[in-house]
């Protein structure tokens, strides 16, 4: 069912990991929220490459933790808690009176830090899926299944992100040179006197990364006629202003427009109407204006069976979630009221939602064997 | 035969400056060639070969007169992006335009700009990886790769849109030998088997000079360069490698290109050339600084094991190894910046990682490899009573100590615009300022031409007869055989070779200067050493 080894085109992979955030966005429930971030992981352990944005993983887990981390003790230290299970009295800080509703320190109640928990982790188990799908397939080769109009600007933002680490290491040899002369390294002065060389450097390097860009190639245009290049962009700017109010009528239906002696119609009916012209707009313009770009692309990345198996398992996983959430309202077990500290259930819809986010780890192929190591 | 590029009396001159930076340029370098270019640093090298693909004047700006022509198009009508089917540039730093994730997507996105139709794309990808040898690094991520080998693959990529000509700037100055070999040996590669035109600028010339086919001589300060047979054109150049310069001395015409060369018409010499009498070992001073049991790791990874090592003033020590031998982490040990993980560094009678950065800085200094990074200011002036104040001398102390290491330093000039030598020596001076016993120098002479090379050389010299230690980092042989005493060298992180200059270098086939090559066994290592066993054996 897998097939031979290849690397899945990456939108699948993004599109797999959003519906699983989606689906963990939409509970609070722990152990939903756990096997959503066990089956992410399992995921990636699975299909990951050798490559080095697939230790992201790791670093995204690391974030998660983190936040989880905060929400709690933010919640036991600062903010008020009700229940009555009391863990542990912390000393309290005496606040004036007119501070009403804050305190810091006091008694911490498990309720509260349930709570805490639950709205961490939901927020953890999202980043937790930004990190699976960064490990999957870079981010960059995601850019660059951009359409071909707007793939210069992908470039370009890639090329940005690759400035970061070089920055990171510029300042550390700048430090470094700063100690050998005995300056101050840390603190405010120390970072002051870093930034200037630092930058400068950076500065430095666009320019010649420019040329270099421009010495391959980059931003070649076949020559347009004039008529054409005005029609993209009419096409192009007409749709996005259309799509732009559309929104502002899907989100706010209720206003009604008078149209001269045409009659009335709500923003509600005409939003979706000028979303869909807008999108067709956008289309259109990106096709013509991909045909006055000259590139060719180098073993494009298909879009087949396991693909779609893995796009279709994260739909589903979101879709589960969001049915159990439609069905079962507040009872749906989705939302568990921490305030109660019962276990919270395990909706069997939702669980099947889960089972579902892990499909991709053996239904797609698995990534080629990294090469040979070998090192110079 | 058409000429590939061909300069019509150009000149150009930078925005803002006073004088042309290049004049009468009237030269046209012919099919199939590897072209040389060679010229002292600032001269103009970089901006005549930028010339080329247009990005002098597209990218920089300034007056161009004249006409330049690649492949019959004028690049005053064509940017550099409507030469890049043309012609292939690598840059120096080609990390700095990596836009690919692995190696093959960088190969590949060149052509993905022309328009390359897919099939065809993908058939050069495969050749170029097997014509230079990396088709196992195909899927490796470009992060993951060693310089030689990132050059390698901005060398490929340039190569796979299969441009007319390819330009070279300075490919190999920031690579260490076997890395500059194997560019090298891929440059050649194309140009013979391919028969692709090159214009390579270099500054190793001994590296280079036997394959080339011609060399242009931009001799800087305006002046008209001029092309024409490798050898003639090194005859006469300001910049010339060791057996060039030992063909002068010699006599020989036309001059010896390669070491085989000469050493067969050193072997036809009247007089044979004999060990000069064995300088007398000099005096060693004290010891400034030593390690013993020196052992240190990054992370897990070890990078010296149980090293020991004395310095003594008034010597100048060469260490020397392959990259991630741990020469860089010796040097942080002995200048405190890296704390041992066992054994005992002693500088000056104390242990660097334990004194305050201020009393570190009294006894030892340290050049990092981008001198650069010491200077903070906007001016040298500045530079210079910055200096001062830190160290507490009197004021001029620093600007006195630079104008001994390098006259005519502009002091209104920024840090940044000054040449690599001058950027060095002012590196030194800041630190000199505090007067420390014990120096020491990663890759001092990174980017420097043959003269300024020189002058370093004599600089440290000088700096180590002022009862001082000089130990640096170096790849470079020449270099070592010029200035030091003693090689250490270094290998996973131990000692493997600590001896006279002479018999570590002269032994070695690997670390051997030119001169060593042409008159072994003999002991001589520099055509200075030659000159004066000549002046010894006539007298």
């Amino acid at each position: 069912m897998s097939g031979s080894p290849r690397t899945l085109h990456p939108v699948a992979w993004w599109g797999w990991a959003a519906g699983v955030a989606v689906a963990a966005s939409r509970t609070t429930n722990l152990v939903l929220l756990l096997l959503l971030a066990i089956a992410a992981g399992y995921v990636v352990a699975a299909r990951r490459t050798e490559a080095p944005w697939a230790s992201a993983y790791r670093v995204f887990l690391r974030i998660a933790l983190v936040i989880v981390a905060i929400r709690v003790a933010l919640q036991a230290l600062v903010v008020g808690s009700g229940g009555a299970t009391v863990l542990v009295v912390l000393p309290q800080l005496p606040l004036p009176a007119w501070l009403t509703g804050v305190r810091v320190g006091g008694p911490v109640t498990a309720e509260a830090v349930l709570a805490a928990l639950g709205d961490g982790g939901r927020l953890a188990a999202v980043m937790v899926c930004f990190g699976a799908a960064n490990a999957l397939a870079s981010p960059s080769r995601l850019l660059r299944t951009l359409p071909r109009a707007l793939h210069e600007l992908g470039v370009a933002v890639v090329v940005a992100l690759s400035a970061a680490p070089q920055l990171v290491t510029a300042v550390g040899r700048v430090r470094r040179a700063r100690r050998l002369r005995a300056l101050p390294h840390r603190g405010v002065r120390g970072a002051l006197t870093i930034i200037g060389p630092v930058l400068e450097e950076a500065l430095d390097r666009a320019m010649t990364t420019a040329a270099a860009l421009d010495a391959r190639g980059y931003g070649r245009r076949a020559i347009v006629p004039v008529g054409r290049r005005r029609a993209t962009a009419t096409a192009l700017l007409g749709g996005l202003l259309s799509v732009v109010l559309g929104l502002y009528g899907l989100l706010d239906g209720s206003t009604t427009l008078h149209i001269g002696p045409l009659g009335a119609v709500t923003t509600g009916t005409l939003g979706p109407v000028l979303v869909l012209a807008g999108a067709v707009g956008c289309v259109v313009g990106l096709r013509m204006g991909g045909r006055a770009v000259v590139r060719t692309r180098y073993r494009p990345d298909r879009f087949l069976l396991p693909e779609w198996l893995a796009l279709a398992s994260g739909t589903a996983c979101a879709g589960l979630f969001v049915a159990t959430a439609a069905l079962g309202g507040v009872d749906s077990g989705l939302a568990p009221d921490p305030w109660s500290l019962q276990p919270p259930g395990l909706p069997p819809l939702a669980a099947l939602g889960v089972l579902c986010a892990l499909l991709p780890a053996h239904l797609t192929p698995p990534p080629p064997p990294a090469g040979t190591p070998e090192d110079t | 035969m058409n000429p590939v590029v061909h300069w019509e009396s150009v000149s150009f001159h930078y925005p803002g400056a006073t004088r042309p930076t290049l004049s009468t340029v009237d030269m046209a370098v012919p099919e199939g060639e590897l072209c040389l270019v060679i010229g002292s640093t600032g001269s103009g090298k970089s901006t005549l070969l930028r010339t080329v693909n247009g990005s002098v004047p597209h990218a920089t700006g300034g007056t161009l007169r004249g006409r330049v022509r690649t492949a019959g198009r004028d690049t005053a009508a064509h940017r550099p992006r409507d030469l890049a089917d043309v012609v292939g540039v690598v840059p120096q730093q080609p990390a700095d335009a990596f836009v690919a994730d692995t190696v093959e997507e960088e190969i590949a996105y060149g052509m993905e700009c022309l328009g390359v139709a897919p099939e065809v794309m993908r058939r050069r990808v495969e050749e170029t990886l097997d014509l230079l040898g990396m088709a196992e690094l195909r899927a490796r991520p470009l992060t993951a790769l060693s310089a030689g080998q990132q050059q390698r693959v901005a060398l490929a990529a340039a190569f796979a849109a299969q441009p007319a000509l390819l330009v070279l700037d300075e490919p190999t100055s920031a690579l260490d030998p076997p890395a500059a070999e194997e560019v090298l040996g891929a440059v050649q590669r194309l140009v013979h088997d391919l028969g692709t035109t090159v214009l390579l600028a270099e500054h190793r010339l001994e590296r280079v000079a036997q394959y080339a086919d011609s060399a242009l001589l931009v001799p800087g300060a305006g002046r008209p360069p001029t092309l024409g047979a490798t050898a003639d054109v090194l005859a006469e150049a300001p910049v010339a490698p060791p057996v060039v310069e030992l063909s002068r001395l010699l006599d020989w015409n036309p001059v010896a290109l390669s070491v085989r060369d000469a050493r067969r018409r050193a072997a036809r010499l009247p007089v044979p050339v004999s060990a000069p009498p064995l300088a007398t070992a000099r005096e060693r001073g004290d010891v400034v600084a030593s390690a013993r049991g020196l052992t240190a790791r990054h992370g897990p990874v070890p990078a010296l094991r149980g090293v020991d090592l004395d310095l003594h003033a008034g010597e100048v020590v060469a260490l020397m190894g392959r990259n991630g031998a741990g020469k860089s982490t010796l040097l942080s040990c002995l200048a405190g910046l890296h704390r041992p993980r066992s054994g005992r560094v002693t500088v000056n009678g104390g242990d660097p990682a334990r004194q305050r950065r201020r009393d570190v800085a009294r006894s030892v200094g340290l050049v990092p490899a981008e001198p650069a990074d010491l200077l903070l200011a906007d001016r040298v002036d500045r530079e210079c009573a910055a200096a001062d104040r830190e160290a507490g001398v009197p004021a001029g102390r620093t600007a006195a100590l630079l104008a001994e290491l390098v006259p005519d330093v502009p002091g209104a000039a920024h840090p940044r615009d000054l040449s690599c030598g001058q950027r060095l020596a002012m590196a030194l001076a800041v630190l000199l300022a505090r007067a420390p016993r014990l120096l020491l120098l990663d890759e001092p002479t990174r980017g420097l031409d043959y003269p300024a090379k020189h002058r370093a050389a004599g600089v440290l010299r000088r700096l180590a007869a002022a009862d001082r230690c000089v130990l640096l980092v170096t790849h470079d042989v020449e270099l070592a055989a010029q200035v030091a005493d003693r090689v250490v060298v270094l290998a996973e992180g131990e000692v493997i070779t600590d001896a006279p200059a002479a018999a570590a270098l002269s032994a070695s086939p690997a670390f051997a200067p030119q001169v060593a090559k042409v008159f072994a066994p003999a002991p001589l290592l520099t055509v200075d050493d030659v000159r004066r066993s000549l002046l010894g054996g006539g007298a």
